[in-house]
């Protein structure tokens, strides 16, 4: 149920990020969805990609560093708190969320959320048990 | 084992008084014979007559590796050259070579003192040499080829390059002592593995490495790939050649520089002026029993410290540091040495950091900035901003106690760091534009 973000170091510098979205499309790799988390030097790019394979390797030839990261799409209702209430059951369970990020298309009337927890399984099994929609790494590519 | 029981543990106080004796006799001899240092001394009002003490030896002006460009070639000699048998020289990568040469009695001088060296790395008359340096005009070669034949151990002349062959030898031969420089030997170690030869297989206890600076990583790098006893051994052609001073196997802490033939001594490189024991700063020598190329306060340029307790190998020669740096490479921030090499070793010991970096030194608000640009690899690679942060944080830490300056450390992009072996490269030193 898990799904893979491609994470991507990148300077502080005008158009790094172009660079890289510039070799994925010239690799056609679609970009599903983007998230980039920053300091004042450099920055951690987030990917979710049609094809994890083609963009890790067409980045490395380019010379970044990348590396895979596992991460977990949820879907979350369009509505006053949707967000809230898996936050909360996260909560209760004492599980860490180290970042989060939307996912550019809709599901249905569901909006989808990428997380990357510090315990993956357990937030599956605890988000599935309190009938929250876990979306898998294929499913997400498809949408 | 100690080669010369006599000299190399004689009392320090009969050594200095050896050394004065042949202080004064080196004195007189370069005054009357080589222009160059007649002048020296007229200029600073000195006569080799007012070296009266060891201490005296402050009075007598330096000599630099610019004044040997300036003698090129044989200005420099102390002999006829009737009396010279062999000529050395270093290749000059900025301006000329700097040329010395060796009379009968040197070369025999000379092969004592690596006879002396290899035994202190535990060879002795029945071991194999394994001499992958460059035979030629460089010393490494024949300075250790020479003092393997006098210490009677078989020596393999391999010289450097044709590294399979090499290999082949190494397991045919079976030698049992390897002398190269520590790259060479760590291409050896590659070149090895890829035959599918593995140096456990081989005969080796020690290997004697060094014409080029390394690190106590390195050694440990290198003993654990070629299961051998790592030692560091010291010198340059200006002064003799290899064998001015070598790490003894016992202690494997510093190496004994064989001061009954050069009087060693660490100055301040800004100043000039000289250090105490334990002080760091820039080497300098005085041959005192050399006959054709006599040199006198030899600006060696590499930076260390001189130990002068006794060691438990019974040598009672002093005894310096590895050679941590040049000081061509030294950077001065905010009042603190810092060399290129320190900040290197401290990268190492963050596992993994590839030492890729770049150093920029920068002067704001009149305080000297020093920023440590280093490129990120996978392994160290976290998708999490907080743990690159804290990466960053432990290598400004690290460099902070290690060498007592504070660095801004930015982590890079993999290769975008030029990756030339030049000073140029490495550092990038704004306050100077
Ligand atoms: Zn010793």
């Amino acid at each position: 149920m898990q799904a893979e973000q491609i994470s991507i170091f990148i300077e502080n510098k005008a158009g790094r990020i172009s660079d890289v979205t510039g070799i994925l499309s010239a690799n056609g790799v679609n970009i599903r969805a983007l998230a980039v988390a920053d300091t004042s030097d450099f920055g951690v790019l987030r990917l979710i990609v049609d094809n994890n394979a083609k963009a890790e390797e067409s980045l490395k030839n380019a010379g970044f560093t990348v590396r895979k990261t596992k991460v977990v799409a949820v879907k979350v209702e369009d509505r006053p708190g949707g967000l809230h209430n898996i936050l909360e059951i996260l909560k209760q369970a004492r599980i860490n969320v180290e970042y989060m990020y939307a996912f550019i298309q809709q599901s249905g009337d569901k909006a989808i959320m990428i997380f990357r927890f510090d315990q993956t399984e357990e937030a599956i099994k605890i988000l599935t048990e309190k009938g929250i929609t876990v979306v898998d790494g294929s499913t997400l590519c498809t949408l | 084992m100690i080669f010369d029981i006599e000299y190399e543990t004689m009392p320090r106080e009969a050594l200095e008084a050896i050394q004065l004796k042949r202080l004064q006799a080196t004195l007189s001899r370069v005054y009357a014979t080589v222009p160059f240092y007649r002048k020296k001394l007229d200029d600073a009002g000195i006569l080799p007559g007012d070296v009266k003490t060891l201490k005296d030896l402050h009075k007598i002006p330096f000599t630099t590796k610019q004044d040997l460009r300036d003698n090129y070639p044989f200005g420099m000699f102390a002999a006829p050259m009737a009396n010279v048998v062999r000529i050395h020289a270093s290749s000059g990568t900025t301006g000329q070579p700097t040329v010395v040469g060796y009379t009968a009695r040197d070369i025999d001088t000379w092969a004592g003192l690596m006879a002396r060296s290899l035994s202190a790395a535990g060879a002795s008359r029945g071991d194999i040499i394994h001499n992958a340096y460059g035979y030629g005009l460089f010393t490494g070669g024949l300075g250790v080829h020479y003092g393997a034949e006098k210490l009677g151990a078989s020596v393999i002349p391999v010289s450097g390059g044709n590294t399979k062959r090499q290999v082949i030898i190494m397991k045919d031969f079976k030698p049992t002592i390897l002398t190269a420089t520590p790259s060479y030997t760590l291409h050896l170690a590659e070149a090895a593995e890829e035959m599918g030869v593995s140096f456990k297989d081989l005969h080796f206890k020690a290997g004697i490495f060094g014409a080029e600076p390394w690190s106590e990583d390195m050694r440990l790098e290198i003993e654990r790939k070629l299961d051998l006893n790592a030692i560091d051994i010291y010198g340059l052609s200006e002064v003799m050649g290899p064998g001015v001073s070598v790490e003894c196997a016992e202690a494997k802490k510093g190496l004994h520089i064989f001061e009954d033939h050069f009087i060693p001594e660490i100055i301040n490189p800004d100043t000039g002026e000289a250090l105490p024991y334990g002080e760091t700063g820039e080497l300098v020598f005085t041959t005192i029993t050399k006959e054709a190329f006599p040199i006198i306060r030899y600006r060696t340029r590499d930076i260390t410290t001189l130990n002068p307790e006794p060691c438990i190998c019974g040598r009672t020669h002093v005894r310096m540091k590895k050679v941590s740096g040049r000081t061509d490479d030294m950077l001065i921030i905010r009042g603190v040495n810092v060399f290129p090499s320190q900040i290197e070793s401290v990268l190492m010991q963050v596992q993994e950091v590839e030492p890729h970096y770049q150093l920029i030194v920068d002067r704001k608000d009149n305080l000297d900035t020093l920023t440590v640009r280093v490129e990120i690899g996978e392994k160290l690679f976290s998708d999490e901003v907080k743990k690159l942060q804290e990466l960053e944080q432990r290598i400004s830490k690290d460099i902070k106690e290690t060498l007592g300056v504070s660095a801004k450390v930015q982590l890079a992009e993999p290769k975008t760091i030029a990756r030339s072996e030049g000073k140029a490269a490495r550092v990038i030193d704004n306050r100077k534009k």
